[in-house]
C-alpha cells in the first residue's frame, strides 16, 4: 500500500519534472525571437512577453489583460503596506478584470507551494509578493517569467534580478514601536532595550525562524552589536541576554496584544509599526515609532510573475500598475518605502505628505548577499531555540 | 476475512454467529477501508516519499536520500522532538490524574445537576484550544494580565511564556477531555463489586488496588494515549504563546513548511512528520495489547 502509493507519487513527480524541463526549453526560443525580430511583436504570446513593447503599448497590454478578464493574487493582506487600497485602485481602474485574492495571510513558502502544486490550473496565482530569499530560490527553480516593467531602469541594480525574474517592490526598516502611555521613556536603540526598566515588555512579531520581520529584528540587533551581514550570532546572543534579564517575552506581538498592553514594545517593520499608530489612535495606546540608530536594517519584498500564470497579460498589467507612480505612492501611503522612492523624490512624483510621515532614517540601506543571507538563516535555525530556552 | 473458521458442529447460536461473520459481510467495511486508504494512506505515502527523497531544483531529478531523516534527528530538530514528548507526557499524566479525580467525584456524587453541568462544561472546554485559548491566558495570566497583577503572580516567579506556563494552558483543555473519556468507564464500575469486596472484608484501598484499577486500566491507558496525542499534535496555542522559546516539533514543522525565512526545508518538515507518526505509533503499540488484555471486564 505504502510502497505502491510512494511509487505513484514518484511517477507524478517525475512527470512534473519532465514537463518543467520541456516547457523551459519551449519558452526560451520564443523570447529570443521576440527580442531579435522586433517587427513580429504582435505574434508574441502574453506569457512570453518580456516588456511592455511586446504588447505594442499600454493600450495593447490593457486590451490583452481585459480579454483574460481575471487576475489571481495570493498573500496580499488588506492591512499590510496598504494592499487593501492598492487592490481597490486596480479594480477601479480596470473594472473588466476580476481580482481573485486568495489566502491573504499566506507566507512566502505557501505562495511557492501554490505555484508548484497548481501548475497548469486556472486558479494558480498569477503574481507573487515574496520574501527576498524565496524570490531568489524561486528564480533558481525556474518558476518565474522574466518581465521588465517600464520603470525597470530606475530600480537600483542591487534590488533586481538581472534577467527580470524578480525585483524589489517595497520595504522598510526594522523599528521599535512603543506604547508611550505605558512606557515612560521609549527606547530608541537596541542598547536601550537591555535596561531593567523594560522588564517583560519587549516582543518580536513572531518567531524569527518563521517570520520575516522577526528575522530582520535579529539581523538588526546583530548589526547593533558588532555583528555583520555574514555574522548574525551577536543578534541571537542579544536576544538571549534580553530573555535572561527578563525583558524579552516570546509572545508574538499582534495589534491585539499591543492594545491589551502585553507587548508594549514591539520590534517590527517601520511600515507596520507606523500603521499601528494610526490604528491605535483613540484606543488609549500612544504608539511611537523609532528606527534604532545602532542597528539599521532594511529589507524589501519582491514581485515576480508565475511562469505558468493562467492570466499572463493581467499579471503584467498588475506589475506595470505597481511600478507606476500611482502604485508606488499607494505603498508609500501605507508607510512602506517603495523601491522607486529615491528616483521619485528627485523628480517630484512622490507624495510629499506621505514621505513626511515616514519614520526618519539616516543614510542609505545596504543589503546582504545571497550567501550571507543563507549563512545567517542557517545559524539562526541552529542556535535560536538554544539561546532562548 | 478469515474469521469464518468457526467449526460447523456448533449449535444454532454458533451457526447464527457464523452467518453474521460470513464471507460477504466484510464488504460492508469496504467504504471505511477505501476512506482510510485515501485519507490516511495517500498523505502518509506522500510524507514518507518526501522524507526520503530529494529533488534537484535545476535538473528536476529525484533521488533517494537519508539526509532529511538524519537532520530531523539532530540539533534543534531533535530538541524539539524531545521537548514535545516531554511536554505531552507530563501534561497527559497530570491531566489524566486530575481528570480521573474530578470524574470520580462527579460520578459518585448524588447531584445529577452537578454531573450534567460538569460533563457539559468538559465538552465545551475540551474543544477550547488554539489562538483564542492562548489569548485568553495572555489576558488573564500574561505578564500584564488581570490575575497576574491582582495576585502578584510575577513576584512569585510565574511566567506564562515558559514550559510550566504552557503545561498549565494545555491542562486547561486536556483535563476536561479526560473527564469526558473516563466518566463512562467509572460508571461501568458496578457498585455490586464494591459491595462484594466490602462484604469480604476488603478496605477501600484494597478494592481499588485489586479490583477498581485493574478493571479501569485499559480506559485509563486509553485516556492517557488520547491526551498524549492531543498535546503532541497541538500547534496553534503554543505558536501564539511561546514562539520558539519552548522547542516543540509542531512549531518546527510550521517554520520549515510555511515560513517567510527558511527556504528548501520542506523535506525536513516531512521527515519530522514521519518521526511524529512513528512516536504516535510506538505509544499505540504499548497501549493496544494492554487494552485487549483487560477490556473484557467492562462489557
Amino acid at each position: 500500500m505504502l510502497s505502491s502509493s510512494a511509487r505513484r507519487g514518484a511517477a507524478v513527480l517525475l512527470g512534473v519534472a519532465v514537463l518543467t524541463t520541456l516547457s523551459a526549453c519551449g519558452a526560451a526560443p520564443d523570447q529570443q525571437n521576440a527580442g531579435s525580430t522586433g517587427d513580429a511583436k504582435k505574434g508574441v504570446q502574453p506569457g512570453a512577453a518580456a516588456s511592455l513593447a511586446d504588447f505594442g503599448d499600454l493600450k495593447g497590454l490593457v486590451a490583452a489583460a481585459e480579454k483574460e478578464g481575471r487576475l489571481n493574487v495570493i498573500a496580499l493582506p488588506a492591512d499590510w503596506a496598504n494592499y487593501g487600497e492598492i487592490l481597490k485602485a486596480f479594480q477601479a481602474k480596470y473594472p473588466k478584470i476580476q481580482i481573485n485574492s486568495e489566502n491573504p495571510d499566506a507566507a512566502s513558502a505557501d505562495e511557492i507551494a501554490a505555484v508548484k502544486s497548481r501548475k497548469g490550473q486556472k486558479r494558480a496565482p498569477d503574481v507573487l509578493d515574496l520574501g527576498i530569499a524565496f524570490a531568489r530560490s524561486g528564480a533558481g527553480e525556474n518558476l518565474f517569467a522574466p518581465y521588465k516593467v517600464t520603470a525597470w531602469d530606475k530600480i537600483p541594480a542591487g534590488q533586481k534580478d538581472a534577467d527580470g525574474r524578480w525585483y524589489n517592490d517595497y520595504g522598510g526598516y526594522i523599528s521599535i514601536g512603543c506604547d508611550a502611555a505605558r512606557v515612560p521613556n521609549c527606547p530608541k536603540t537596541f542598547a536601550d532595550l537591555l535596561k531593567p526598566e523594560y522588564k517583560g515588555k519587549v516582543a518580536l512579531n513572531g518567531n524569527p525562524t518563521k517570520s520575516g520581520s522577526a528575522f530582520g529584528g535579529v539581523y538588526a540587533a546583530a548589526l547593533a552589536n558588532k555583528g555583520s551581514f555574514g555574522d548574525i550570532q551577536p543578534g541571537i546572543d542579544f536576544f538571549g541576554q534580553l530573555k535572561k534579564n527578563g525583558n524579552f517575552i516570546p509572545v508574538e506581538s499582534t495589534p491585539a496584544t499591543v492594545e491589551k498592553g502585553e507587548t508594549p514594545i514591539s520590534i517590527d517593520w517601520d511600515y507596520l509599526n507606523a500603521g499601528y499608530a494610526d490604528q491605535f489612535k483613540g484606543k488609549g495606546v500612544d504608539w511611537k515609532v523609532a528606527v534604532p540608530t545602532d542597528g539599521v536594517y532594511a529589507q524589501y519584498y519582491s514581485q515576480a510573475i508565475n511562469k505558468d500564470a493562467p492570466n499572463p497579460a493581467a499579471a503584467r498589467l498588475w506589475m506595470e500598475f505597481l511600478y507606476s507612480a500611482e502604485g508606488q505612492n499607494l505603498w508609500l501611503k501605507g508607510y512602506a518605502r517603495p523601491v522607486l522612492l529615491p528616483v521619485m523624490t528627485q523628480d517630484g512624483s512622490a507624495d510629499k505628505a506621505a514621505v513626511e510621515k515616514l519614520p526618519k532614517v539616516q543614510g542609505t540601506p545596504s543589503f546582504p548577499a545571497s550567501a550571507e543571507l543563507d549563512k545567517a538563516k542557517a545559524t539562526l535555525a541552529e542556535k535560536w531555540d538554544k539561546a532562548l530556552s | 476475512m478469515s474469521a469464518s473458521s468457526t467449526t460447523p458442529h456448533q449449535g444454532t447460536a454458533g451457526g447464527a454467529r457464523r452467518r453474521r461473520r460470513g464471507p460477504r459481510t466484510w464488504l460492508a467495511t469496504l467504504p471505511l477501508l477505501v476512506f482510510t486508504g485515501l485519507c490516511f494512506g495517500i498523505p502518509l505515502g506522500a510524507i514518507a516519499f518526501g522524507a526520503v527523497t530529494t529533488t534537484d531544483p535545476a535538473r528536476g531529478t529525484t533521488a533517494l536520500t537519508g539526509e532529511h531523516l538524519a537532520r530531523s534527528l539532530q540539533g534543534p530538530y531533535l530538541d524539539s522532538l524531545v521537548g514535545s514528548v516531554r511536554l505531552s507526557a507530563l501534561t497527559a499524566l497530570l491531566g489524566g490524574v486530575l481528570g480521573v479525580l474530578i470524574a470520580q467525584a462527579v460520578v459518585t456524587s448524588r447531584s445529577t445537576a452537578l454531573r450534567s453541568a460538569t460533563l457539559t462544561a468538559s465538552g465545551v472546554l475540551a474543544n477550547f484550544g488554539g489562538v483564542p485559548l492562548a489569548f485568553a491566558f495572555i489576558a488573564t495570566a500574561g505578564i500584564s494580565g488581570v490575575v497576574t497583577r491582582l495576585a502578584d503572580l510575577g513576584g512569585l516567579g510565574w511566567n506564562l511564556y515558559s514550559f510550566t506556563g504552557l503545561s498549565v494552558v494545555y491542562l486547561y483543555f486536556l483535563t476536561p477531555l479526560m473527564v469526558l473519556v473516563i466518566a463512562p468507564a467509572l460508571d461501568g464500575l458496578r457498585p455490586q463489586w464494591r459491595e462484594a469486596a466490602e462484604n469480604s472484608g476488603a478496605t477501600g484501598r484494597q478494592f481499588w488496588r485489586h479490583v477498581g484499577l485493574p478493571v479501569l486500566a485499559p480506559s485509563l491507558l486509553g485516556g492517557f494515549v488520547l491526551l498524549f496525542g492531543t498535546a503532541f499534535a497541538a500547534h496553534a496555542t503554543a505558536a501564539a504563546l511561546v514562539g520558539g522559546s519552548v522547542p516543540l516539533v509542531t512549531l518546527k514543522i510550521a517554520d520549515a513548511l510555511a515560513g517567510n525565512v527558511l527556504t528548501g526545508q520542506e523535506n525536513v518538515a516531512l521527515a519530522l512528520g514521519l518521526d511524529m507518526i512513528l512516536i504516535a505509533g510506538l505509544v499505540m503499540a504499548v497501549y493496544l495489547p494492554l487494552q485487549r488484555r483487560s477490556a473484557r471486564w467492562l462489557r
